[in-house]
């Protein structure tokens, strides 16, 4: 393996982490939202906030983590991405800052509003949309040089299937993921009716999820042929994720192990995920950038890898910790025991 | 939209957010600090007074980081997004700083979730007390992490440029320059100051209101004795950093004093106007820019004469040097004054006037932070990357940026509002008095 590919690797799993832990706390907000629609505020609130409030300033710094690393390990990406992407990101970003800053005020300052709550939970839906397109623009076609400088071209990026078909599929992936964690994360603190609810909701987002992300394959192949040849030849790795897909849904179906449940869609999106990026390799953009001609110099390189072995070092533990005190720990998650500064 | 628009509002842009940023991100390096002191002199002392002080300022905390937060992700973003050309090659050669603040983060991040939620919850408050600790760490390792990229940006090092090529890049050398000593020490000492300082502030404050309670009395002298030990540290530092600049950044410092012919014996210019090229109505100490830039009363200091027209900075920026340095100075004086007056028992320290005075030093102590860093940006132009790249030539030509900074500001303007009034109704519902009194009652039986 080389540096290039090492560097994209860790890349590539904080953007997986990232994609995992917020997607459990934007879908977690989309159905804290809808709950005060439907007045079933009362059974989904409390596991909702028990497992979020600890957990939500590490979810952002997955997603800083992402966006450093990448201009650390590929510095030409700024230069690409970055003239290009400055509409959609920082729609992102204010998206973000709304969601994260009225999460901490509403739950460590004063109860706020409803309306502040739908804002909130759809939010938590437009953010995977609006960072999606990245990936929808990383696939080529949208963007041309103009004078030497990349110019995003909105029509063309708007009036594709390609880019709806990847916002639907962040949505609804949102969604799945959250409502399948939270199925179990419910269970375990032995709420009946919130585990039931929330078991409905996984099974009615799995659908979509799968449709969608199946069509996306199909629409590669006329946007960007290149990569659709190459996803075939990670055909396996696809369909592993897709057996896993449907073992999900069976534990969910016949309410089995929910815990299982949950690994088993982690492992179903991990095989999708990394299969995806092992296909678009070695484009980081159709077809102006590679990993190799985009690559930092070989020091930096090796100082940002020992960088990282350290500092996971520190972090691995401090994670474990964190999980034990919060995620496993029983009397926690039921409820027992409130120590809120 | 023309470049020449992209370079001025993407400019714009990236002066309001750090504007703001810096605010929050100022806090948030300093008051974890505060609170461990204030939780070990709890427990050392076992005065239930310090440690409920430390809850509190925990609280508050939570909501300033969130902002904090939610800016930095945003500014960390819109360095690649607004100056693409310059975070290619910073990418290149300063990367490696900018990744570890962000394990700086994540071990802040996850270690205040933990100490948040753990509140009694373990028999041995140390334990508690310790959870703290990779808090305080965390926040100010992003503080020397991020200050190190800053400093980079005044004194490039540890790479060369033949043909436009970046070659020997050494991410080390880059990270050690010059202007890293002085320019992290100082930032990161400031942002204690002005925490202890914005501490003692509400202290006083709630003093003023009517409140005579012994707690906030324990908490203004904690914050003034630990505000003065910091001023002190900071002017002294201040002092290193103007070395630094007479050594590696003349330029700026001549701008920022108003020097401009170089010359031995030079005087300090403190304030005055200029009109036609002629400084007027300026206070003039003798030999005082020669101490200052060189600890020698006669030493020569170069002047703005040795410098192409277009390479030097605004002059506007003596007026910033002179505030931040008579704000140091003030919080040096009236944190002595307060910590005099409390061994001799002058009266004076209990005034209603000298409270409000204590309650001026919290955003005098932000004006100084705002108007340092104004400086020290405003004075390394035109360049972004000092000598090695010019601001124009690292913006994007991104067609938008005007609308962004409309939203941005709007942004901000929604996040400074509602950070404060979250903080007040915090506060006001749940005041001392009645919390110290729920302690009581609960210290007997069962909590909630
Ligand atoms: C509470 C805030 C505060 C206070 C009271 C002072 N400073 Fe300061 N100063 C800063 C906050 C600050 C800062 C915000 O931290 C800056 C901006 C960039 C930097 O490196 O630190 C800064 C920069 C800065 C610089 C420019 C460094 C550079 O551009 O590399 C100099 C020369 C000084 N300071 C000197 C002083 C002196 C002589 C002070 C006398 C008391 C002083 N400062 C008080
Ligand atoms: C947080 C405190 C900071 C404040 C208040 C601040 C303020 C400013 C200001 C006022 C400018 C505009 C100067 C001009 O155009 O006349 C500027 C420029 C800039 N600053 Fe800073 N800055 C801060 C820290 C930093 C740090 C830590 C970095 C680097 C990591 C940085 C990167 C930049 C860049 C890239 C520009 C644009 C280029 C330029 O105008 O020179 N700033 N900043
Ligand atoms: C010298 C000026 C700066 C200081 C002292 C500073 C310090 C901090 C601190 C302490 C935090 C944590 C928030 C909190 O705990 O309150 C923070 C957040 C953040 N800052 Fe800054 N910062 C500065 C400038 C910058 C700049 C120029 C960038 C861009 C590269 C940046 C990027 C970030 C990011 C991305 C976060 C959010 C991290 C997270 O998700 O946890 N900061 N900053």
């Amino acid at each position: 393996m080389n540096l290039e590919i090492l560097g994209i690797t860790v890349l590539w799993t904080f953007l997986f982490g990232y994609i995992i832990v917020g997607a459990i706390d934007f879908g977690a907000g989309f159905f804290n939202a809808y709950s005060l629609l439907t007045g079933k505020q009362r059974i989904l609130t409390k596991v909702i906030q028990r497992y979020l409030s600890p957990v939500w300033e590490v979810t952002n710094v997955f997603l800083v983590f992402f966006f450093v690393g990448i201009i650390g390990f590929f510095p030409k990406t700024a230069f690409y991405y970055g003239t290009t992407l400055l509409v959609p990101v920082s729609i992102g970003v204010i998206l973000l800052a709304i969601r994260g800053s009225y999460y901490a005020f509403e739950t460590y300052g004063a109860r706020g509003h409803k309306g502040y709550s739908f804002m909130y939970g759809l939010a938590g839906l437009l953010i995977p949309a609006s960072l999606s397109i990245v990936l929808t623009i990383s696939e080529g076609g949208f963007i041309e040089i103009v004078d030497g400088s990349p110019v995003l071209d909105y029509w063309v990026l708007f009036t594709s299937p390609l880019t709806w078909s990847i916002v639907v599929l962040s949505i609804s992936a949102t969604l799945y993921i959250s409502a399948v964690f939270l199925t179990w994360y419910a269970n375990k603190a032995r709420d009946i009716e919130a585990t039931d609810l929330l078991r409905k909701y996984a099974l009615i987002w799995s659908l979509p999820t799968i449709i969608t992300a199946g069509g996306i394959i199909f629409e590669l192949r006329r946007h960007n042929f290149d990569h659709y040849t190459n996803i075939q030849t990670f055909l396996p790795m696809f369909l592993l994720s897709f057996i896993l897909f449907v073992g999900t849904v069976w534990l969910l179906w016949t309410r089995r192990n929910y815990g299982w449940a949950f690994g088993l869609l982690a492992g179903q999106f991990a095989f999708a995920f990394y299969g995806y990026g092992a296909s678009h390799y070695p484009y980081l953009l159709y077809p102006h950038l590679t990993l190799y001609d985009s690559f930092t110099n070989p020091a930096m390189a090796i100082a940002l890898i020992i960088a990282f072995i350290l500092g996971l070092g520190l972090l691995i533990p401090s994670l474990v910790l964190l999980m034990r005190l919060f995620l496993f720990n029983k009397d926690y998650v039921r409820g027992k025991d409130d120590f809120h500064v | 939209m023309g470049n020449e628009e992209a370079v001025f509002y993407s400019r714009v842009l990236t002066e309001l957010t750090l504007s703001f940023h810096i605010i929050y991100a100022t806090i948030g390096v300093g008051v974890p600090l505060m609170i461990m002191i204030a939780q070990w002199v709890g427990i050392r002392k076992n005065d239930e007074h310090y440690i409920l002080l430390a809850r509190r300022w925990a609280r508050g905390f939570v909501i300033t980081v969130a902002v904090g937060v939610v800016t930095g992700t945003a500014i960390g973003l819109q360095l690649s997004l607004l100056w693409p050309n310059f975070m290619e090659l910073a990418g290149n050669v300063i990367a490696l700083p900018l990744f570890m603040e962000t394990f700086a983060f994540f071990f802040e991040a996850i270690f205040l979730g933990i100490y948040l939620y753990t509140w009694d919850r373990f028999e041995n408050q140390k334990k508690h007390l310790l959870l703290l600790v990779p808090v305080a760490i965390g926040a100010s390792f992003s503080a020397v992490f991020i200050t190190m990229v800053n400093a980079f940006m005044n004194a490039p090092q540890g790479f060369d440029i033949v043909n436009g090529e970046l070659v020997n890049i050494n991410p080390i050398i880059a990270m050690f320059n010059p202007a890293m000593p002085t320019k992290v020490a100082h930032v990161v000492i400031t942002a204690y100051m002005t925490a202890a300082f914005v501490l003692a502030a509400i202290a006083a404050f709630r003093l003023l209101k009517g409140s005579d309670h012994i707690y906030h009395k324990k908490a203004l002298y904690l914050t003034m004795k630990l505000g003065l030990v910091f001023a002190i540290a900071t002017a002294i530092i201040g002092d290193f950093s103007g070395k630094y600049l007479a050594e590696y950044q003349p330029e700026k410092l001549a701008a920022a004093e108003w020097h401009f012919e170089t010359q031995e014996n030079a005087p300090l210019v403190l304030l005055g106007v200029m009109s036609d090229g002629e400084v007027k109505y300026a206070i003039e100490v003798p030999f005082g820019l020669s101490i200052l830039a060189h600890n020698n009363p006669s030493a020569e200091v170069i002047g703005l004469d040795q410098f192409p027209e277009d390479e030097i900075p605004p002059l506007y920026i003596h007026y910033l040097f002179n505030i931040m340095v008579f704000i140091g100075m003030w919080m040096v004086l009236l944190s002595i004054w307060y910590w005099v007056g409390i061994k001799r028992n002058w009266r004076s320290v209990s005034t209603r006037w000298f409270r409000w005075l204590i309650v001026l030093g919290a955003p005098l102590s932000f004006i100084a932070i705002e108007s340092g860093w104004w400086l020290a940006e405003v004075g390394r132009q035109p360049w972004i990357l000092r000598k090695i790249m010019r601001v124009e030539d690292a913006a994007t030509t991104s067609g938008q940026v005007d609308l962004m900074l409309m939203l941005f500001a709007l942004l901000y303007l929604i996040l400074g509002i509602g950070s404060i009034v979250v903080l007040r109704r915090m506060f006001r519902k749940n005041p001392v008095e009645r919390e110290l009194a729920d302690r009581q009652t609960e210290k007997g039986g069962d909590i909630q």
